[in-house]
């Protein structure tokens, strides 16, 4: 009984000690996925968080400027701009029109300040002649990392 | 003739469905000419399914773009060695080769044990019928990797359309481990079938005795070493490939397979449990139900896209099979359970902390929670959907702060575990095992601190690596000095001797030594510096005690690529010392650019620099360098570890040569056979076996 009590604190420890880390863990990294649609429906402390968002970059509006390049995400009609500040270079399959994920914080004038850009070549087998039926095409559209 | 390989899938289906029923009608009726032929069902399932896997290699060598998959995933100017492992790099191919793998595993195993255990073998066939068929579902009807273009031509009838040349394999997939990483991973996933099945069956079928344990222990084995091995690769590929500089990023398909690798290594420890002293066995029960489905969840996240990832080369729409089939094994493992949990009672209870068994114990419960924290981080995004409403990630500082305690615990215990006795320790024997082993730890870490170490974690790490490192020597060097005292060979072949005589013991200290290699590498990762830059020809870059000058820039063409590479003159103390060339290669068939790394590997660090593109800015090429230490180690200990179980696997030695030295330098003048038995016993029962393993 004596050895059953001792085992039985000594896992609790484990547990309470692990569960804490797990805790301060989730807090420090944590990120929230939205739509574009959602972003002007979030208040205050909502709006502060890390944020992971979606769309397709609007054709023609990648801009480059010094230290950002400003582009815009497009998602069911509704846009948000979005500004990367990372330090690496956008991945290749980062073009007009390509699936993108952005993540960051929103910026104080309604732009997105993304510290990194994930992006996926729109379909790439769109090309197929028309008539035939679409085989499963999906595969090998990984993700490109733009880590900052 | 295309199609031949679909044809012989539906044939495996339709016989997998045989060996299911006719199997539980053979349990029923117990007639042994339909136990029989239940089994050859079994055996007819495998080879049809290696005759449409065949069969689709060969639609890839014959360039067949007639067929979707194969102009999805090939092109001409494809290197055949790729040809290869194409057949794995989409979804319906690599569901196949799942198939394929798991055919392997389910021959050798009716195989082996053709004609033994009748209680117990026709409900494994049973079992693992169940699970080749649902896979063969998907390769059948749900995923075929055998679809035909087809357009409607003139008066709406179909007709079949084939394409000059296929779209090509992603370049991500263009690289050697390409080829060995997937097959090993899925080895490890499809492995962890056998014991699984052996275990429900016992359950089921009320086998008696741990017999299911000694029967599944060199298959978990093998299981294990191949998910150890294609973990560590796949770390490997996204060092080498993705060149962003890590091995690991606690991405959810790592994640997936790292969890069954977590209860699978709890499970080889625990069995061992169950095997000596008769306790734990609900536990280890639930612990290689829990790991198969853990394999299911895995390849289900792999292929379906329920998350986001860099290797989950899928997103599509056959989660929801995956998640019935998962609930369905859940439902099964239940009702056998508490149908026949009363056979699961355990012989003994827990004696003392200090003891074999609560280090065992100890050594479950964090690899259980290891793989509760990695579960719980992976599918973070879907739980909190489910109950806050909104999709929340979270990233790295999540899965290291929980995970690297376990990791130092886990460690210690490595060191640990072994040298305690089962049921109670004296704390004489604490001093005399661990005495010198704990001496040293402190040393080395003490020495590190004093020339500058300031990392907690390392430092541990350091601690512990070496106490566990020595531990092992020890182990190694008495039983060693034993031998040699006996039969007067030299100290190293009696090293090889006695692992020899117990493989699984010493091949055991050696996959711990494995992973405390692999330790000391990862914590190398503390002090990983990076630097990023605009080069231009002649430009120089310092990082560390390296000095990178950039002497050019030239552009190459391929067959199916056109790459630039950058030459860079690597200087170290003001000498060169090596050239390395970052490249960047371009593939025009599918619009995709890929990375080729160059990285410079020794034992001390890796230099490691990519061709991170261009600066639209400056139009200049960014050149990223990193300086990752003790790299290199994490590869050697996954080597080591492979090694290990492999020696662990091989069936133990008879001690010949001590008898014969022993019987050769006395000669006995009583003739008979009792006299060498006799030394041998005196021989053996002075190693230090007694109370381990």
């Amino acid at each position: 009984m004596k050895t059953k009590a001792k085992f039985a604190i000594g896992v609790a420890i484990i547990l309470v000690t692990l569960s804490c880390l797990a805790y301060v863990g989730a807090q420090q990294s944590k990120t929230y996925y939205h739509t574009i649609s959602e972003i002007p429906t979030l208040d205050g402390s909502a709006l502060h968080q890390r944020l992971r968002v979606g769309g397709d970059v609007k054709n023609g509006s990648i801009q480059h400027y010094s230290g950002r390049i400003d582009f815009v995400l497009v998602e069911q009609g509704k846009t948000l701009p979005v500004s990367y500040v990372g330090s690496d270079p956008l991945p290749d399959t980062f073009k007009d029109g390509a699936q993108c994920l952005v993540e960051g914080k929103m910026g104080a004038n309604g732009q997105f300040v993304a510290e990194t850009v994930q992006a996926k070549c729109a379909s790439k087998y769109e090309a197929a002649p028309a008539g035939q039926a679409q085989p499963g095409t999906a595969s090998g559209d990984s993700y490109q990392n733009g880590k900052s | 003739m295309d199609l031949f390989g679909s044809y012989a899938l539906l044939l495996a289906f339709a016989f997998a469905l045989y060996a299911i029923f006719g199997g539980i009608a053979a349990i029923i009726t117990r007639r042994p000419l339909l136990i029989k032929s239940a089994r050859n069902a079994g055996f007819a399932v495998c080879v049809l399914i290696w005759i449409g896997t065949i069969s689709l290699w060969y639609l890839f060598y014959t360039d067949n773009y007639s067929m979707a998959y194969v102009a999805a995933h090939s092109n001409r100017s494809l290197s055949p060695y790729y040809k290869f492992s194409a057949l794995w790099s989409g979804q319906e191919g690599s569901l196949l080769f799942w198939s394929f793998l798991l055919s392997i595993y389910v021959f050798s195993a009716l195989f082996t044990y053709r004609g033994k255990h009748p209680e117990l073998m026709p409900y494994v066939g049973v079992v693992l019928a169940s699970v080749q068929i649902f896979f063969l579902t998907m390769n059948n009807f749900i995923a075929s990797p055998f679809q035909v273009f087809a357009g409607s031509g003139a008066g709406g009838i179909l007709h079949l359309a084939t394409r000059a040349d296929g779209s090509g394999l992603n370049p991500l997939l263009q690289y050697p481990e390409m080829a060995i990483h997937p097959p090993t991973l899925y080895s490890g996933y499809t492995g962890f079938t056998i014991p699984f099945a052996f275990a429900l069956a016992a359950l089921l079928g009320r086998y008696p005795g741990e017999k299911w344990i000694h029967l599944t222990r060199r298959w978990t084995m093998i299981a294990w070493a191949f998910q150890s091995a294609g973990i560590l690769l796949g770390a490997h590929w996204a060092y080498a490939v993705l060149g962003w500089g890590g091995y690991w990023g606690w991405d959810p398909v790592e994640n997936a397979s790292l969890m069954p690798w977590l209860t699978g290594t709890a499970f080889l420890h625990s069995v061992i449990m169950q095997e000596k002293r008769g306790m734990m066995r609900v536990w280890n029960v639930w612990l290689v139900f829990l790991t198969f489905m853990l394999c299911i969840l895995g390849t289900s996240l792999t292929r379906s896209g329920a998350v986001n990832s860099v290797h989950a080369f899928a997103e599509s729409n056959i989660g929801h099979w995956f998640w019935g089939f998962l609930l369905l094994i859940i439902l099964v493992c239940l009702a056998a359970y508490f149908k026949n949990r009363d056979y699961l009672r355990s012989d003994n209870q827990l004696d003392s902390m200090l003891s074999r068994e609560s280090s065992f114990l100890f050594n479950n419960l964090i690899l259980l929670v290891a793989c509760v924290a990695v579960l719980a981080g992976t599918l973070f995004p879907v739980l909190s959907e489910a109950v806050r409403g909104s999709k929340i990630s979270v990233g790295p500082p999540f899965f290291n702060r929980v995970n690297i305690p376990i990791a130092m615990f886990l460690l210690f215990l490595t060191g640990v575990g072994p040298l305690l006795a089962w049921r109670k320790t004296s704390v004489e024997s604490l001093k005399k095992n661990f005495g010198y082993p704990l001496i040293g730890g402190v040393v080395v870490a003490a020495i590190a601190v004093a020339l500058g170490l300031r990392e907690f974690y390392v430092t541990l790490c350091l601690l512990l690596s070496t106490f566990v490192t020595l531990t092992i020597f020890f182990e190694f060097y008495r039983g060693a000095r034993v031998i040699s005292a006996r039969t007067g060979s030299n100290i190293f072949s009696s090293a090889s001797q006695l692992t020899m005589r117990n493989t699984r013991r010493y091949g055991g200290y050696v996959v711990h030594f494995g992973m405390v290699l692999v330790f000391i590498g990862i914590s190398g990762q503390a002090f990983n510096k990076d630097k990023q830059m605009d080069m231009s020809a002649g430009s120089e870059m310092t990082l560390g005690p390296y000095n990178l000058y950039l002497q050019n820039y030239d552009t190459t063409q391929a067959p199916n690529y056109s790459a630039e590479r950058a030459t860079i003159d690597v200087e170290k103390d003001g000498r060169s010392v090596m050239m390395l060339y970052p490249t960047r290669r371009f593939y025009p068939s599918n619009q995709e650019s890929g990375t080729m790394v160059a990285i410079s590997s020794t034992l001390r660090e890796d230099l490691y620099v990519v061709y991170a593109g261009t600066n639209p800015d400056t139009n200049l090429p960014v050149i990223h360098a990193y300086l990752n230490p003790l790299v290199k180690w994490i590869w050697l200990g996954g080597a080591v570890v492979v090694l290990g179980t492999i020696l662990a696997l091989i069936p133990n030695r008879q001690a010949v040569m001590v008898l014969s030295s022993v019987t050769a330098g006395a000669p006995s003048p009583i003739a008979g056979s009792t006299q060498p038995a006799h030394v041998s016993f005196s021989a053996r029962s002075q190693l230090p076996t007694d109370g381990h393993d």
